[in-house]
């Protein structure tokens, strides 16, 4: 059945999410860009494509990933009945994963023999590295020296998967720097190379197809959460620095209205201070790789740099459909700093036994907070969308730790 | 369309076309240098609007941009440039060139009375293709301005036909598929390619990326209607930072030596 005004429908044919998404890119890439949306169209209703998905999601990823019952927080905060999706326990630790099998095996039907790929913290050069081993594709990453600095684990993982790494030196040597170099390198060798975007964000189809993707976890929390409660829960809350994780958790629900759902961006060192990565509480629509989207920019439009201690926040845009879904109220935007980050961080760590990435930190900084003002028949969903293994020497520096 | 642009491929023989970044290395230092590539009879000129990610632009275009931007370069003084060259020439079209974030932040209908106010003759976005472009199109067009449109190695025949519907002024070939200032097209390719799209419009082709020297200009210019060179003036800029007049008097010599190879 197909609802009247369903949230779940767009974007549109080119690629809208109300007036946001779309594609902009050079001449070079559209030819290819509109062939890879053509491919998606076919696999999306393709029931061998799903099929073989569906058999490396389960026997290589490690789906589905475990619905927890946060008890202690939940007790500590004395408010609603917390559960963590637990999706940094999927194979290479994050949520990423989902998305790049899909495309992997999207870039794969189309015969491409190289794989290019941006990444921040590291996580989804992580994936798609691992992805590429998997099928014997070699894979570049480009990775801002900046964020080559702050996540080595990350870096090293990768070179032992076989991935060459490309460190970025521009602009601010981050996420969005990565981008440019990937598209730069993507519209030099557009008839070989597959770009595996990592978040969903880009050019029409990137952003449906990587929030389709990672849909898989919102379709199994619902499962999950009836089996454990036997109803829907009340909110759901995701970290977002482009956004694919919220979106994979909230997709599935954006219809069932009574869902409350927060996002979480990244506040930086404070939204006053200007050096964040909120890009629609502190920034405005504009146009940037490849989707008119809200970013962080100047007032004659260029775009700023972002900060944030997590590197997977760092970028100073944002996924169309999170402008969408902001303009539209149907979530709410939400933002924790460095500092409440890492306090939720730690908190994580000796209430669950759990070490969180710094990212999913960022949302749980929020839950302590709001958590007051729900009552204890509440039920929250929060992703957990990755382990902190790769953050610990980010938190030791930060505590002023020797390791 | 552009009266400008018009007139000047009605006269006889191949155009040669500059591209600099507005601003770069600064706003004055800029000017002296456009009226230097003007002085030396180069047909149209192409401003780039400096933009904080040029996705589409290799080191020497990127570090172009970076300079102008910390030079503190707005949008506003670019349409400075251009008032500063409408003064002391009347007759040659000067397009800008840039990302679409700078146009939208300006806004559509701003932006492109700003450039009628000035006198920009056409403008040349990279990130903005006929799927996207119907209203800027509609807004240049009102005020005389070309929206020329970009075709590259990878447009097919059917992307062809969308692209020349809404075309004016010129076409843009990118000889190469890649980002600006790299490798260099095969000729023979790229003939065959500028000899196909000429079948199917009957608009002036200019040829650009990967256009280095005298020699390029030399072979490009004999199938073309024209052709853009770019990152090759922009080294001189970055290689002659120190030395304003050294740099001046090398853009000087090589944009003649350009011109004197260009086919009549």
């Amino acid at each position: 059945m197909t609802i009247k005004n369903s949230l779940k429908q767009l974007p549109n044919e080119k690629g809208y999410f109300g007036s946001f998404g779309g594609r902009y890119v050079s001449e070079t890439l559209m030819p290819l860009i509109l062939e890879v949306e053509k491919e998606y169209n076919k696999i999306k209703n393709d029931n061998n494509f799903k099929k073989e998905l569906d058999h490396y999601m389960k026997t290589y990823v490690g789906r589905p990933s475990p619905l927890f019952f946060a008890k202690r927080i939940t007790k500590d905060l004395n408010g609603p009945k917390i559960y963590f999706k637990r999706d940094e326990l999927n194979h290479t630790g994050a949520h990423k994963i989902n998305n790049c099998m899909g495309q992997i095996l999207l870039a794969k039907r189309m015969g491409k023999k190289r794989i290019i790929a941006e990444t921040g913290a590291g996580q989804h050069g992580v994936a798609t590295a691992t992805v590429c081993a998997l099928f014997g594709l070699p894979c570049i990453v480009y990775m801002g020296e900046k964020d080559i600095k702050r996540q080595s684990p990350n870096v090293f993982r990768m070179k032992l998967l076989g991935a060459e790494i490309r460190s970025v030196t521009t602009g601010s040597k981050s996420l969005k720097d990565a981008m440019n170099e990937a598209l730069r390198d993507w519209v030099t060798n557009v008839k070989d190379t597959f770009y595996i975007i990592g978040t969903a964000a880009g050019p029409h189809p990137y952003p449906a197809m990587v929030r389709d993707f990672q849909s898989v976890i919102g379709e199994e929390v619902r499962e999950q959460i009836l089996d454990a409660e036997n109803r829907l829960p009340d909110l759901l809350i995701a970290c977002i620095g482009g956004g694919s994780n919220a979106l994979g958790l909230f997709h599935e629900f954006l219809d069932d209205k009574q869902i409350e759902m927060i996002a979480v961006e990244a506040a930086g060192h404070g939204l006053e201070s200007g050096a964040h990565a909120a890009s629609l509480s502190g920034g405005k629509p504009g146009i940037l790789h490849g989707n008119k989207t809200y970013l962080l920019q100047s007032q004659d439009g260029q775009i700023d740099e972002a900060h944030s201690i997590s590197a997977g926040l760092d970028y100073p845009g944002i996924g169309p459909e999170h402008s969408y879904l902001f303009e539209q109220k149907r979530v709410q935007y939400m933002s924790a700093t460095d500092k409440e980050a890492i306090e939720a961080f730690q908190y994580c760590c000796n209430l669950e036994g759990i070490i969180p990435a710094l990212e999913p930190s960022h949302a749980l900084a929020v839950l302590k907070k709001i958590a007051k003002h729900y009552s204890k028949d509440k039920i929250v969903v929060m992703n957990m969308c990755g382990r902190g293994d790769k953050d610990i020497f980010t938190i030791a520096e930060e505590l002023n730790i020797k390791l | 369309m552009s009266k400008r642009i018009k007139k000047i491929f009605e006269i006889k023989g191949k155009k040669l076309i500059t591209f600099t970044t507005g601003g770069d290395p600064d706003l004055n230092t800029s000017l002296e240098i456009l009226k230097t590539i003007i002085n030396n009879g180069i047909d149209i000129i192409e401003i780039g609007m400096p933009f904080s990610d040029p996705m589409a632009d290799g080191p020497t275009i990127q570090e172009s941009s970076v300079r102008s931007l910390a030079n503190g370069t707005k949008i506003n003084d670019i349409f400075e440039i251009v008032m500063n060259i409408r003064e002391l020439n009347s007759e040659i079209p000067i397009i800008l060139m840039g990302y679409y974030n700078s146009i939208f932040n300006l806004g559509i209908d701003n932006f492109t009375s700003k450039c009628a106010e000035t006198g920009v003759d056409g403008l040349i976005i990279v990130d903005l293709q006929p799927e996207e472009d119907s209203e800027l199109f509609t807004k240049s067009k009102e005020r005389g301005i070309d929206l020329i449109r970009l075709i590259t190695p990878t447009t097919d025949h059917k992307r062809l036909i969308t692209i020349l519907s809404n075309a004016s002024g010129f076409l843009y070939y990118v000889t190469v598929t890649g980002i600006t200032g790299q490798n260099s097209a095969n000729i023979e390719d790229l003939k065959k390619s500028v000899n196909t799209i000429r079948s199917s419009t009957k608009l002036p082709i200019v040829a650009g990326f990967g256009i280095k020297n005298r020699n390029d200009v030399e072979q490009i210019s004999t199938f073309t209607d024209g052709v853009v060179v770019g990152s090759s003036i922009i080294n001189i800029i970055k290689d002659n930072l120190n030395d304003k007049y050294k740099m001046i008097n090398k853009i000087k010599i090589f944009t003649k030596d350009l011109k004197e190879g260009i086919k009549e």
